[in-house]
């Protein structure tokens, strides 16, 4: 038998074996899942924190006034928002490779319109590397929202770079890219306004109509491609 | 008719070339290809590892070797590559755990009903059963932390149920030490098993020891430190089967015609057909360094190599599901114990062996708390409830 071997019905009499002998053995021991979650409980409880920002260590984050704990929060999301439009950059540097080589061919976007979103990622970048230096901070630094959002995100490059995935399995992964994007871009133009900083929410709010775009795009050239194998 | 290793000569070490696109070819399929392929792919890569392994301490110690070793070497290196770069991206650090443990189980039982001295079947059969209970316990970490199904890996081909228990696998170091075969009269196939499954337990060993810490999850991260530790054990245990009154020469050599045979098994059983023919490809370079050593074990030992190697290989390791020989092992030596080089029943283990392993558990057992209360079902333990054609089967 040709294809995919993953399912049980690949060599149903062996599998016939495998799920008896299971299920005759049964587990070593009682109890389920809530003697490792105990365990979780227990390293969780620790209070280990992934990083801190620049002079806030995790620490002394309670003996901060509020003004101090308000900018750390906006500089940690901009520190987010940050990476990930550098990483956005790179993931449709990835995708043109794969759509400059597999070629235009049937519905799906044209080289031109990838480059643009390409190129509208970078300049969000661009911006927010000036948005974090306005507001004193270094957009240098990899902040812990910036480093937990590059290990959530971190399965989409290995989509966009294996060279064996399709255009459309490659939509897919930019379309949890676009959803997150978009949802972070929503977050900082509510924070800045919180904040007061009125001129950097006009700024991000045009970053939010390209990003906008970019889901729409996504999505409809996904659900094309999807629709015409059909 | 098994390959004649003495009139087979293979590609000449100076004719072994690659280039970076040779070494990093289209990987296997993780979903089509067939699992004993992804077996072969991971066991071959941990004989690799330990002929460099082997290689490095070899040149520390004898300094008229280092550059015939460093030429064999570093075709060596780029056959790992080769090998283990086929791996694909898709396979995630804990399926190619899975993987692992099914070729620790597969191969060591083919390895145990084939030995040729029974105290060494033994050695093996004791050491399967452990791997055998890993594998339930990853499976059941795959399936409540990752939401995986562990037969996607395995294929049907190797059961998901408790072994010996891995809690209880933990021994005092004077209980791992085994016999050693005899290098004047073991038969050379004793050999063979000997350095293979020594060499696949120490890539074990280093490939957990090096994605152990890759793991969020706390849980995972004990259940990898405590199966490292197994794997260091079965690495004591597999090494102190092997005589060490050997030669450095004599010792290079059976490394060489190992990888001969594991080659020629794995090209005998392939049925990817790209993926065979890196297998011949590297037979052709192993019959090549085999014989480049075969030659300098001539002039600085001034003996045969037939002394040593058989005529023509033995039956090669056969890639295929073990079950019901694995099952019978289950059923008659689970309660087995090591005292000294001696396997006991469980009652008469060693005090030491036993306070080794309460202390080590005293704060609690990941390997339990992993598995408390799992039964593999397929598509899951979360399939549970659902009829029998929902799940497919």
């Amino acid at each position: 038998m040709g294809g995919n071997r993953t399912g049980v019905q690949t060599a149903p009499e062996m599998a016939e074996e495998l799920i008896a002998g299971a299920a005759a053995a049964g587990p070593s021991m009682d109890g389920g899942p809530e003697m490792a979650d105990a365990e979780r409980a227990e390293y969780i409880s620790k209070g280990f924190p992934v990083g801190s920002l620049p002079g806030l260590a995790f620490a002394e984050e309670a003996k901060a006034d509020d003004e101090t704990i308000g900018m750390a929060v906006f500089l940690d999301k901009l520190s987010e928002r940050l990476a990930f439009e550098r990483m956005g950059t790179r993931l449709y540097d990835a995708f043109l490779v794969k759509c400059e080589t597999l070629g235009e061919e049937g519905v799906g976007p044209t080289l031109a319109e990838v480059e643009e979103i390409r190129d509208e990622e970078h300049r969000h970048f661009l911006l927010l590397n000036e948005a974090v230096t306005e507001l004193g901070g270094d957009p240098t630094v990899k902040s812990p929202c910036a480093d937990v959002a590059a290990v959530a995100s971190l399965g989409i490059m290995q989509v966009l770079t294996d060279p064996r995935t399709t255009v459309t399995q490659c939509l897919q992964a930019l379309l949890t890219a676009e959803l997150t994007d978009n949802a972070g871009w929503e977050m900082l133009i509510d924070v800045a306004e919180e904040l007061g900083h009125s001129d950097l929410s006009e700024r991000f709010t045009d970053a939010l109509t390209n990003e906008q775009n970019h889901l729409l795009n996504v999505q409809t050239w996904l659900s094309d491609r999807v629709s015409a194998k059909l | 008719m098994g390959l004649d290793i003495f009139k087979e000569k293979g590609t000449s070490l100076d004719k072994q070339k690659f280039t970076w696109r040779e070494m990093v070819q289209p990987p296997s399929s993780k979903l089509d290809d067939d699992a004993f392929t992804r077996v072969r792919i991971i066991l071959m890569n941990g004989l690799e590892s330990e002929s460099i392994r082997f290689s490095h301490a070899c040149a520390r110690m004898n300094r008229d070797l280092q550059e015939p070793l460093a030429h064999v070497r570093r075709v060596e290196q780029h056959q790992q590559t080769m090998v283990n770069w086929l791996l694909p991206a898709d396979l995630s650090p804990l399926e190619t755990t899975i993987g692992f443990e099914q070729v620790a189980i597969e191969v060591t039982a083919s390895v145990a009903e084939r030995e040729p001295d029974e105290y060494m079947a033994q050695v093996y059969r004791f050491g399967l059963l452990e791997d055998f209970d890993h594998m339930y316990r990853f499976a059941a970490l795959y399936d409540r932390m990752g939401g995986g199904d562990a037969n996607n890996l395995l294929q049907n081909y190797t059961d998901i149920m408790p072994g010996r228990p891995t809690s209880v696998e933990h021994r005092d170091p004077s209980d791992e030490l085994r016999e050693h075969y005899e290098k004047n009269t073991a038969e050379p196939l004793t050999k063979l098993h000997a350095v293979t499954i020594m060499a696949a337990e120490n890539q074990t060993h280093d490939y957990y020891m090096t994605i152990g810490p890759m793991f969020a999850d706390p849980v995972a991260r004990q259940l990898y430190a405590e199966i490292a530790s197994i794997e260091e054990q079965h690495t004591t245990q597999y090494e102190s089967i092997i005589d060490a009154n050997e030669t450095w020469m004599e010792k290079w050599l059976m490394h060489e015609a190992m990888e001969v045979y594991n080659y020629y098994g794995c090209s005998e059983y392939e049925t990817n057909p790209r993926i065979k023919k890196i297998w011949d490809r590297c037979l052709d370079y192993e019959l090549g360094h085999l014989h480049y050593v075969m030659e300098l074990f001539k002039k600085v030992e001034n003996r045969d190599p037939a002394e040593l190697l058989p005529e023509t290989l033995p039956e090669p390791i056969d890639f295929a599901s073990h079950r019901e020989f694995v099952r019978a092992t289950l059923e008659n030596e689970v309660d087995l114990r090591a005292s000294g080089a001696d396997f006991v029943d469980k009652s008469e283990e060693p005090e030491r062996s036993i306070a080794y392993r309460e202390q080590l558990n005293s704060e609690g057992s990941p390997s339990e708390a992993v598995a408390a209360g799992y039964t593999w079902m397929p598509g899951t333990e979360l399939t549970a409830g659902l009829s029998a054609k929902g799940k497919g089967a």
